[in-house]
């Protein structure tokens, strides 16, 4: 869909097709979910690291995703009450939030962001890629729903690369275990083509998923690629990869990107486009879900920009090359699921992040250290040197929570915010001295 | 044997257990040339593997509470557990110069980062995360840890320098089954007898064998059983417990020993499971590799660090453990900020109910210092189950 308008018109119109669409297919979605029951449709809940959505899709599945719930609990200001109240039932403090704001939302009556009920899944697909929390969590819900529970493990990235061991391990679990379940719980037949089909979809998409995350690289950036980033990954990483919407909704991402890069503007933000653009970011960890907004305006206030995340490589990473591959239906899943960015090394990590803030030309590395994910959290301090070190370039840390608010300290956050920017001037100057010398 | 052969006993695996800079193995790699020692974390790795090379597999449990933890702090934010931070100080502060290799089982996400930072921290030394299967089908997760397997005694092969045959890997095996015969008995004897056995004097013996060469342990626990055995210790009016929960980083000794001043008899745990993670004698017979392999699918511990493919199965070995011990509740103790532990506490702690089993639970930290709670907590525990019982 090419929106044809008024150049004075074409900016705000062609932001609002891929919001839109976003905004369209996400109600449909959450309409879907919601109606399975009468409609008949099963539904299954996976995770979004290591999604199997173009498998989900050949069994007429339902796509339920837990992580992408407590998100719009937490964007919803919902999540506090379900943590306490998964807490009040035993959960200790101590635990990942997304399990507790999930567990929470079901002793609450499992309302979807739709205000209508979630259905109780069909099938558990753990798709247990890069955290082991998962594993847990899923077995906490198999005591709640005590419906069919389908395990695939992805063994860890540890020594930076993929064996055939581990592939094999992966295809044969898709192949005898996985698959012949998901077609009992389902009553279809797994038809080969079909994935293909799909897969061919989720390559098209990724491709221009890559294109707008590398925007970035150009100055100004044309895109926020953390707190933007968040929505921009949203169709990917959830319910429609492998699907036509999906390849729609990236191309008009595109085509507003190109716009704004021919226009040499800058990331639109929730207060209109965002000023000139001072500093450029890489961010790691996740971001905080419960006050959002406000936590993304302490950076556009001070004209700071996100030019690279790895949180925007947690459902999949894209942008060394991987696309799914409907030549090899079945080892491209493997491969997917081996890759995304949680189930990668701590060296691995270290590499990525040192070679955004490079080839992102970023003034440095900012860590949002989550308090409740040991997956990210355990070493970021390592990480943070690290990059320091190979780069040149200061790194920062702060501390939040996904869906907690109670570890959201604004103040905190704001002033730490703050002397990382007075440390990126210092840098700079001393930088312009140095040369000056 | 007399009272003093037990304290004898005792008294040295106390030695060994304070001694962070690890002067029995040190002595063991220098006894002869080219000796090469191995260190591993929570909760099991092969150490017949390690073993069959030549090499002294050596248990890193993190520093305990007696280590001064000044390195380790800035690597870890306060909401990590304390294992990762104390071992990072046990390596930066040259504790463990003389270790070989270091091997990371896949326990949990720390941990398993962990591997990664020792990888770029000490880039001299050989490290392995050592992936195991969470599914049990033989010729799926089977022979993926199989391959593991091999990778491992591949990679061991390559540091010691030398080959390894079938036979040196079935010798390994044998005297491993030994080692675990052995601890099953002070299990067997303690879970029948605990006011004979203390639960902190089965801590430190265990505790030894992460230390010492295998046979030596295996000699230490025979003599300590029969010690144990022939002592007169008089019988208090306890109640029997099973501890779980601490298959990781571990509690301080003295909240070990609080338990039982404040009338509770442990009569089973979770700790250093590695010595007792298979749970019957590894065949010696046909392929070694492919036995220990089906050991760990088929016959080994359950533990919050595993998938439990069977709903049903759920917890239920905690049901059996009570069972089996005659324990009359079970104590949740788990490391702060353990996800593992404490993720799966909340259904363990529902099959208890449904078996209408009491439980009470607390965290700690491995250096805690205050037993005060703890005590006041288990002594009413303790009280209320016999209260309980009487009615
Ligand atoms: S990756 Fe982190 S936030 Fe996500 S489920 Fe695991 S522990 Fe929780
Ligand atoms: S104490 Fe728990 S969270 Fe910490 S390293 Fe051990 S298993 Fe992992």
């Amino acid at each position: 869909m090419k929106i044809t308008t008024s150049p004075a018109q074409s900016k705000e119109v062609l932001k609002d097709a891929s919001m839109l669409k976003q905004k369209e297919m996400m109600a449909k979605h959450y309409d879907r979910l919601t109606n399975a029951e009468p409609n008949d449709n099963k539904v299954a809940s996976t995770f979004v690291p290591g999604n199997l959505n173009e498998l989900i899709m050949c069994f007429d599945l339902v796509n339920n995703l837990p992580e992408v719930n407590a998100i719009q609990s937490g964007l919803r200001r919902k999540s506090g009450a379900y943590v306490m109240e998964a807490e009040k039932a035993g959960h200790s403090e101590d635990v990942c939030t997304y399990v507790k704001s999930d567990i929470g939302m079901m002793a609450k009556g499992n309302i979807g962001p739709n205000g209508k009920k979630l259905p109780n899944p069909d099938v558990l697909l753990l798709s247990y890629t890069g955290c082991f929390t998962f594993m847990k969590w899923f077995e906490l819900l198999r005591e709640q729903y005590n419906c069919e529970t389908i395990f695939l493990q992805t063994p860890y990235m540890a020594d930076g690369k993929i064996t055939p061991n581990m592939i094999q391990y992966m295809v044969k679990q898709l192949k005898e275990d996985v698959i012949p379940k998901l077609e009992r719980v389902s009553g279809v037949k797994f038809d080969i083509d079909r994935l293909r089909e799909y897969l061919k979809k989720s390559a098209e998409a990724e491709d221009d998923l890559v294109y707008i995350l590398q925007s970035a690289k150009n100055k100004p950036s044309p895109i926020d690629a953390y707190f933007g980033g968040i929505y921009y990954i949203g169709p990917i990483f959830g319910a429609f990869r492998g699907t036509d919407d999906a390849i729609e909704y990236y191309r008009f991402l595109r085509e507003e990107v190109d716009e704004r890069l021919a226009a040499g503007l800058g990331p639109v933000t929730p207060d209109g486009p965002m000023g000139k653009e001072k500093y450029r970011l890489v961010v790691e960890g996740p971001p905080n879900y419960t006050n959002f907004r406000q936590f993304w305006k302490m950076f556009y206030e001070e004209g700071a920009v996100v030019v690279a995340s790895s949180y925007t490589k947690v459902g999949g990473t894209y942008d060394f090359g991987f696309r799914h591959d409907p030549d090899r239906p079945i080892e491209t899943l493997a491969e997917y699921c081996l890759g995304v960015y949680t189930n990668r090394s701590l060296p691995m990590r270290v590499e990525m992040l040192s070679n955004y803030v490079n080839d992102y030309q970023a003034d440095g590395l900012l860590v949002n250290s989550i308090k409740s994910c040991n997956s990210f959290s355990a070493g970021q301090l390592l990480i943070m040197r690290e990059v320091e070190k190979r780069t040149g370039k200061p790194a920062a840390f702060i501390e939040t929570d996904l869906v907690d608010p109670r570890y959201f300290s604004a103040a905190n956050v704001k002033n730490r915010l703050e002397s990382y920017f007075q440390m990126v001037e210092q840098k700079r100057s001393g930088v312009k001295k140095e040369v000056a010398a | 044997m007399s009272q003093s052969d037990t304290a004898e006993i005792v008294a040295r695996c106390h030695v060994l257990y304070e001694d962070l800079n690890f002067t029995a193995a040190r002595k063991w790699k220098d006894a002869e040339p080219g000796r090469k020692v191995i260190g591993y974390m929570p909760v099991y790795v092969p150490r017949e593997i390690i073993h069959a090379v030549g090499m002294l597999p050596l248990g890193i449990l993190g520093g305990g509470d007696q280590l001064e933890v000044i390195h380790g702090d800035a690597y870890y934010q306060s909401y990590i557990c304390r294992i990762p931070r104390s071992t990072i100080e046990l390596g930066v502060s040259g504790r463990l110069d003389f270790v070989d290799g270091m091997l990371f089982p896949s326990i949990c996400d720390v941990i398993r980062n962990l591997s990664g930072m020792w990888k770029m921290m000490f880039p001299g030394v050989y490290s392995k995360y050592f992936d195991v299967p969470q599914t049990y089908e033989d010729d799926v997760g089977g022979t993926f840890y199989e391959n593991e397997l091999t990778e491992l005694l591949h990679d061991l092969e390559e540091l010691a320098g030398r080959k390894v045959s079938e036979d040196d890997l079935r010798r390994s095996i044998e005297v491993y089954n030994r080692n675990r015969q052995v601890v099953r008995q002070l299990y067997a004897l303690r879970a029948q007898k605990p006011w004979q056995v203390p639960a902190a004097e089965v801590y430190l013996v265990l505790r030894a064998g992460l230390v010492l060469p295998v046979e030596e342990h295996t000699d230490l626990v025979e003599q300590y059983l029969a010690a144990a055995e022939s002592e007169d210790r008089p019988l208090r009016d306890n109640c029997r417990v099973i501890l779980t929960g601490m298959f990781c980083e571990q509690p301080p000794l003295n909240l070990i020993k609080s338990l039982e001043l404040s009338g509770c008899y442990v009569v089973d745990d979770d700790l250093m499971l590695v010595t007792r993670w298979l749970t019957d004698d590894v065949p010696t017979a046909g392929d070694p590799l492919h036995n220990l392999s089906q050991a760990f699918l088929h016959h080994s511990e359950s533990t919050a660090a595993k998938y439990e493919p069977n709903p049903e199965e759920k917890g239920q070995y905690l049901v059996r453990a009570v069972r089996r011990t005659g324990a009359e509740g079970v104590i949740f103790a788990s490391p702060s900020f353990c996800d593992p532990a404490l993720l799966d506490r909340p259904m363990l702690q529902n099959v208890l109910k449904e078996a209408g089993i009491p439980f009470i639970a607390f965290k700690y930290a491995e250096n805690s210092g205050q037993m005060q709670p703890i005590r006041e907590q288990a002594g009413t525990f303790a009280d209320s189950i016999k209260l309980w019982s009487a009615a």
